[in-house]
């Protein structure tokens, strides 16, 4: 038995009722268990796809003809990019699963992202930054891409401040997801920046409708690096979210237990 | 060419740092919060770590 507070207690009773598969997760006590079985396995499949993929990145893959050994930034920089967009996708479903069906654990896994997310794209950036002064002779331009990834930092940011700004948790992620959503418009826009404008960044190589314009000696090893941060994102987020959880519960709990002692002093 | 090897080194080590303190954070989090419940509600925590309980809220 794991008697966490009734979270949806207090849902808006009109609010749709969220699939069933969402709501399973609602219970904490369940959250708690399914997620402490997978996060081990998941941790160490992180550590071990990342192991082969920086060893062939960094090692065994070839270095560019053009770019020397400064293409192995690629090998860090582009996966950091995609989860900097793929996890603000993320962001904006949890955020809209959140408002329409008040799911809790959808807030909370909101809350433990954006941090994360900063993070992804603030390495996106500085790598970015890294491999540019050398190829390109700057370390930053005002060029579309680059502002555009900008402002997604920001609004990464942004998220993570205003779910904290509010004495009532409610309310703070509820404006959260208001600013994730509206934030997803800057999803096409950094994805085709360089489409759209004239940019000093290179236009997609990868991720483009025909085939990959890289050969398969860099990009095998790219995927897996790809695969492997992915699985480190996720593993930070869900353990990020087990602790806030766990952390609501030991609030919910000193709150009782602090209402018992205050009404046993009372005559 | 010079290869600025500095360049690619600085780059897998902000992303080694920033995963490993992230991961390392999230890991401080969850043991103190552990320890703490484990005082709160002996019962739940018990239940949680597969020794017992329904699972029910």
């Amino acid at each position: 038995m794991d008697a966490i507070p009734p979270i949806t207690a207090g849902a808006d009773a009109r609010a749709p009722r969220p699939p069933r598969s969402l709501h399973r997760f609602a219970n904490p006590g369940r959250f708690l268990r399914a997620s402490g079985r997978v996060l081990p396995w998941l941790t160490a499949a992180a550590i071990a796809v990342l192991a082969v993929g920086l060893a062939w990145a960094l090692a065994l893959s070839p270095p560019d003809w053009q770019q020397g050994e400064t293409v192995r930034i690629m090998y860090v920089h582009v996966p950091m990019a995609w989860l900097a967009m793929g996890g603000y996708l993320g962001l904006a479903l949890a955020s809209a699963t959140a408002l329409v069906w008040r799911h809790p654990l959808a807030d909370l896994f909101a809350r433990e992202l954006s941090p994360v997310g900063a993070v992804v794209t603030a390495l996106c950036l500085a790598t970015g930054s890294l491999w540019g002064k050398p190829m390109w002779g700057t370390w930053w331009v005002w060029d579309a891409r680059l502002t555009s990834v900008l402002v997604l930092f920001f609004l990464w940011l942004g998220h993570a401040a205003l779910t904290r700004a509010f004495d009532e948790p409610d309310r703070g992620a509820r404006a959260g997801a208001i600013l994730a959503l509206i934030g997803v418009v800057n999803l096409p826009i950094v994805k085709f920046s360089v489409d759209w404008w004239n940019t000093l960044h290179q236009p997609a190589s990868v991720t483009r409708l025909g085939a990959p314009a890289m050969h398969v000696d860099m990009l095998y090893p790219l995927l897996v690096c790809a695969l492997g941060f992915t699985l480190a994102f996720a593993a930070v987020v869900l353990a990020r979210t087990r602790a806030a959880v766990m952390e609501r519960r030991i609030r919910a709990l000193e709150l009782a237990r602090a209402r018992r002692e205050d009404g046993g002093a009372t005559p | 060419m010079t290869q600025h090897w500095a360049h690619v080194a600085v780059s897998y080590a902000l992303a080694a740092l920033a995963f490993g303190g992230l991961g390392l954070g999230a890991w401080m989090r969850h043991r103190a919060a552990r320890r703490r419940l484990a005082v709160l509600d002996p019962r739940a925590s018990a239940a949680r770590d597969g020794s017992g309980g329904d699972g029910t809220a």
